[in-house]
């Protein structure tokens, strides 16, 4: 994809707050419920497991994770550590609500990871967009996939 | 971040790399939570524990790494030195007795009881339950913990009214070490009022009952602070511990009040604290039903494995199940598995529970959970528990059909080899 023309078109810009530095790009999956951490991914995969989750079966490895943030046990920053070190964790994470877990989970995985955004990213971000985040400056740079 | 005066000494490394690596950990932590400052505390409860295939590479090239690497985020191997907090240790993967009934490899269990022996010296101890509350940690109300184990939390905060967010592995690490934590959170009083008020149609009194009540306000609260209003009986702390443990499976919560009951709320204005109400919802028998349906996981009515004790077991409890088993044999198909904390299940051996339990087929386990080990009698394919913790993660970690219903229900179970529970 020719990144630099489709900016100059299309593309949406939001801004937020860094929470983990750095900056990173890939294609987006986008969920509008939680994901726990253990539990709820299979660390060595990437994807989510858990039962009656819309993306059960997903994984987010190398996706820019686009999420409302973490649930469930205080696994979560160990499994989303473990995803790290499997070498399957997401490029980079944006979330809207802020918990220790999320944050926690964020710090440990060393990813680029931003928040309080200006506009709302689970409306604005759809699976499959290609997303910059430039967690420095706090922005997160949106190109929509083509229709179809 | 502020730091103090000694916070930056650590962090600059003056007391030791360890130090300086947790101190890191904090402060990165701190600052993606936008905290502003640290907070003392001296009651820590973590994983520290090495008993999973995945950390054998890392133990292998000892426990230094592992804590290094797995409690303090650090590329940097650091030399572990005492815990400077009261530190303990939560539930593990293995059984120390049990372990070959769990499939349990030898080279994992020497793993486990290395790492033990490092930890012990360090000043982590043993309780290796996931309800330090029942054996011996109990934090006074306003005492600020660093505790991971969504189910300890939600009890410390909401029953003991001491003050903790959901640690991780790494930040409960950090503390240990450092005596610190990210001011941040249900540390901050204001932080601690109801959000949502949930207002009771039907009785709530049955262990049960109030593991499916929890179920549900996880699921509609999310991770806010609900206000259970209505209650008839005064519950108590088996049925709190149910009631927690739920609520922070199907949703993240980790703080509620019952007014009168829970010690932040005499009453209903008191547990808002003039925060605005966001939400107003009434449980009744449509909600009870529909939350036991969600619970419900399997379809065949043969069941071969029967798991009690999620959290684990109060001595209570473990009388209620011997006195059950008494005399009785459970199905030659079925495995039983009753889990409570090893200080318990020294008390519940020298009353006679435990041969009781063993007397009708059943096993004791300590140290772990099905969950949390991922270990279950080998073949199972559906499982019956008493426990909403359970029968909502076992089936997505493992992939086994899943009951839910009463002790007395999941005993039944055991002791016929077939599902009858109701609602």
């Amino acid at each position: 994809m020719d990144i630099a023309a489709e900016t100059k078109n299309e593309a949406i810009v939001l801004k937020g707050r860094k929470v983990v530095g750095g900056r990173a790009e890939g294609e987006a999956l986008v969920t509008t419920e939680t994901i726990s951490g253990w539990g709820g991914i299979n660390e060595r995969t990437g994807a989510i497991i858990e039962r009656r989750h819309e993306l059960k079966g997903v994984s987010f490895a190398g996706k820019v994770l686009v999420f409302p943030g973490a649930k469930g046990s205080s696994g979560w920053s160990a499994y989303f550590h473990m995803t790290r070190l499997n070498g399957v964790q997401p490029a980079a994470m944006i979330f809207t609500r802020m918990t220790t877990k999320i944050a926690l989970g964020a710090v440990v995985t060393r990813v680029p990871a931003v928040t309080d955004l200006d506009q709302d990213p689970l409306s604005v971000i759809e699976t499959g967009d290609w997303v910059t985040v430039d967690a420095d400056a706090g922005t997160v740079t949106v190109i929509k996939k083509k229709p179809g | 971040m502020k730091l103090s005066d000694h916070e930056k000494a650590m962090y600059d490394g003056e007391h030791g790399r360890a130090k300086a690596r947790a101190m890191d950990l904090l402060v990165r932590y701190g600052e993606a939570l936008g905290a502003e400052r640290l907070v003392e505390t001296n009651n820590v409860a973590g994983a520290f524990n090495a008993s999973t295939p995945s950390v054998q590479p890392i133990a292998r090239k000892g426990m230094e790494h592992v804590y290094s690497e797995l409690n303090l985020d650090s590329d940097e191997v650091v030399e572990v030195p005492h815990m400077v907090a009261h530190t303990c240790q939560l539930i593990t993967g293995i059984d120390n007795d049990n372990w070959e009934l769990q499939g349990v490899d030898r080279s994992l269990l020497d793993m486990q009881r290395e790492n033990e022996k490092f930890l012990g010296r360090r000043g982590v101890n043993m309780f290796a339950t996931c309800t330090p509350y029942q054996v011996g940690n109990v934090p006074v109300k306003g005492e600020h913990c660093a505790w991971m184990e969504s189910s300890a939390v939600i009890y410390c905060n909401s029953v003991l009214g001491a003050r903790t967010n959901v640690e991780g592995k790494e930040s409960t690490g950090a503390a240990a070490l450092t005596g610190r934590i990210p001011y941040w959170g249900f540390h901050i009083t204001e932080n601690r009022r109801g959000t949502h008020l949930v207002e009771l149609d039907i009785e709530v009194d049955e262990m049960m009952d109030w593991g499916l009540l929890g179920y549900y306000l996880g699921e509609v609260v999310g991770e806010d602070i609900p206000v259970v209003n209505g209650a008839s009986r005064r519950p108590d702390l088996i049925k709190l511990k149910h009631f927690g443990a739920a609520a922070a499976s199907s949703g993240g919560v980790e703080m509620y009040h019952i007014p009168s009951i829970t010690p932040e709320a005499n009453s209903i204005e008191e547990a808002f604290g003039g925060r605005k109400v966001e939400g107003i919802f009434r449980y009744g028998v449509a909600e009870r039903r529909e939350t036991y349906e969600k619970l419900q996981s399997a379809t065949e009515k043969k069941v071969d494995f029967i798991m009690l004790g999620c959290p684990h077991n109060s001595i209570d409890q473990m009388s209620l199940i011997a006195h059950l088993l008494e005399g009785k044999r459970i199905h030659p198909d079925v495995a039983l598995w009753v889990h409570t904390p090893r200080a318990i299940k020294q008390v519940a051996e020298r009353n006679g529970y435990i041969d009781a339990i063993k007397e009708a087929g059943g096993v004791v386990m300590s140290d772990t959970c099905p969950a949390i080990s991922r270990r279950l009698p080998s073949g199972t394919r559906v499982i019956a528990t008493d426990s909403a913790k359970q029968a909502h993660y076992l089936p997505a970690i493992t992939g086994v059909q899943g009951w839910f219903g009463s002790v007395g229900d999941c005993v039944d179970a055991a002791l016929t080899g077939t599902w009858s529970g109701r609602a």
